[in-house]
């Protein structure tokens, strides 16, 4: 017989608390080697949509707020299409990236990303989920980067026809993706651990 | 940031990637990696079927990279000088599960200096910092996923787990696939270390075979003789299911 001779994917390891040296090095004052950490633009004055501010903030099993995490945030644009080659179904705006990068600022632990409220995408089925934000979370003591997502505070309708918001088993467990309004802008504590732990997903 | 597949008339791949093995990752919860222990989810992942959100993911075109961005033994030195330390040249291929090199991805990496101190105001550790060594470096993968950059071999350190514990010589690697569901951070170690089998950062993984493909060879087939020794380290991302009969989306 033959063999289906697959590689297995290298194992993930922990960040650890320097991640900022490779993936944010402006930001812990090595500069002069790239001109502008990745990912902390991802809109500009043409950009379409609504302009929000996403805050969020990773907090420990004991409450405390994680001062040394790094996020990175997917999300499509306006009309629901991704930037990205492997959109098929149009050309996203040219003038949003849909991805962003941001360390923990290092006194208060908080994550801000000035960006736009994405539409609407396709589950498989082809039936839309709920707009949302994909979040990838990684931090000393995390061994493998968390993946997440951010709904909509003020998408009560939207969210209670989303498909994986339909999935999860324990209602009670929604509320941890779903991110409060207030003016422009929405807050999305995560919670690593404890009786508010935050949904994560195996994708 | 810009689409790179202009390079290809080949259309994009938008299949679901393979599962994660979580066995063969580290578990979130390794009490011998003390810091694992309150950063730990408790409750089970949710398992999803990727969908656009995963399947989609940010490109960067060559563009974004400098002449010096994968020479970390000049791109922080001064004018004439360079970082102390052993010269060495680390390449490989980032590839897939299936054995398909994977070009046009973005490669970040950041280490120590030969001393084990990082540039960072967090590392209090007393070896002293390298005036002419930053610590960080990016690339791009050429066509068929192969990468390169050079550097000095970083030295190992000791942090505050267990009273002795000292990290083994490593170098930390972020690569992006071409799906979101494919990013992952890892860290490369060095053939022969006697270190990397007491260090409870690589323990966390639980097979030898895993940790095993962490550490780069020795590869004296690749060295510039009189200049810097060469360590190979091939980088695996989840492998993609073929589309030939993938189901359309209703309404396609």
């Amino acid at each position: 017989m033959q063999t289906l001779a697959r590689l297995k994917e290298t194992a993930s390891q922990t960040a650890g608390p320097y991640v900022h040296i490779g993936l944010t090095p402006n930001f812990c004052d090595i500069g002069g080697i790239y001109p502008a950490d990745l990912g902390t633009q991802l809109v500009n004055d043409k950009t379409r949509g609504e302009r929000i501010t996403v805050k969020s903030r990773v907090i420990d099993g004991s409450g405390t707020v994680l001062k040394d995490a790094l996020v990175e945030i997917w999300q499509a644009d306006a009309d629901g299409l991704y930037n990205s080659p492997a959109e098929m179904r149009g050309s996203a705006d040219p003038n949003f990236t849909g991805w962003g990068r941001c360390p923990a600022d290092m006194d208060t632990g908080e994550f801000v990303f000035q960006t736009i409220k994405p539409g609407r995408v396709p589950f498989r089925d082809g039936r839309l989920m709920a707009p949302h934000i994909t979040f990838w979370i990684v931090a000393r003591g995390i061994n493998l980067g968390l993946h997440t997502r951010m709904y909509f505070g003020d998408e009560d309708k939207a969210n209670a026809e989303d498909p994986i918001l339909q999935r999860v088993e324990h209602k009670v467990r929604v509320p941890t993706l779903i991110a409060p309004r207030d003016g422009d802008v929405y807050t999305f504590d995560i919670h690593l651990q404890g009786d508010k732990e935050t949904i994560f997903f195996d994708i | 940031m810009t689409a790179s597949n202009g390079m290809s008339n080949q259309r994009p791949e938008t299949g679901s990637f393979f599962q994660r093995d979580r066995e063969w990752h580290p578990p979130a919860l390794t009490p011998q990696y003390k810091t694992s222990v309150l950063r730990s989810p408790q409750r089970a992942l949710i398992s999803l079927d990727n969908t656009i959100s995963e399947i989609t993911g940010p490109t960067f075109g060559h563009n974004i990279i400098g002449e010096l961005d994968n020479d970390l033994i000049l791109n922080f030195a001064n004018p004439g000088q360079s970082a102390i330390g052993e010269r060495i040249i680390v390449y490989g291929r980032v590839l897939d599960e299936r054995g398909k090199g994977v070009p046009n991805v973005l490669v970040e990496f950041w280490q120590a200096n030969a001393g084990g101190r990082y540039r960072h105001k967090k590392d209090g550790y007393l070896a002293p910092l390298d005036p002419n060594f930053g610590g960080c470096g990016r690339t791009i993968t050429g066509e068929d996923g192969f990468y390169s950059f050079r550097t000095i071999k970083p030295g190992p350190y000791p942090w505050p787990n267990g009273v002795n514990d000292w990290r083994p010589r490593h170098i930390h690697f972020s690569i992006f696939g071409n799906g979101f569901a494919q990013r992952l951070i890892t860290q490369m170690y060095f053939e022969g270390d006697p270190l990397i089998w007491k260090c409870p950062i690589v323990s966390t993984i639980p097979s030898r075979e895993a940790i095993e493909a962490l550490i780069a060879p020795l590869d004296m087939e690749s060295t510039i003789p009189m200049d810097s020794m060469a360590y190979k380290f091939d980088i695996v991302l989840r492998g993609r299911r073929s589309t030939l009969f993938e189901n359309r989306l209703e309404g396609n």
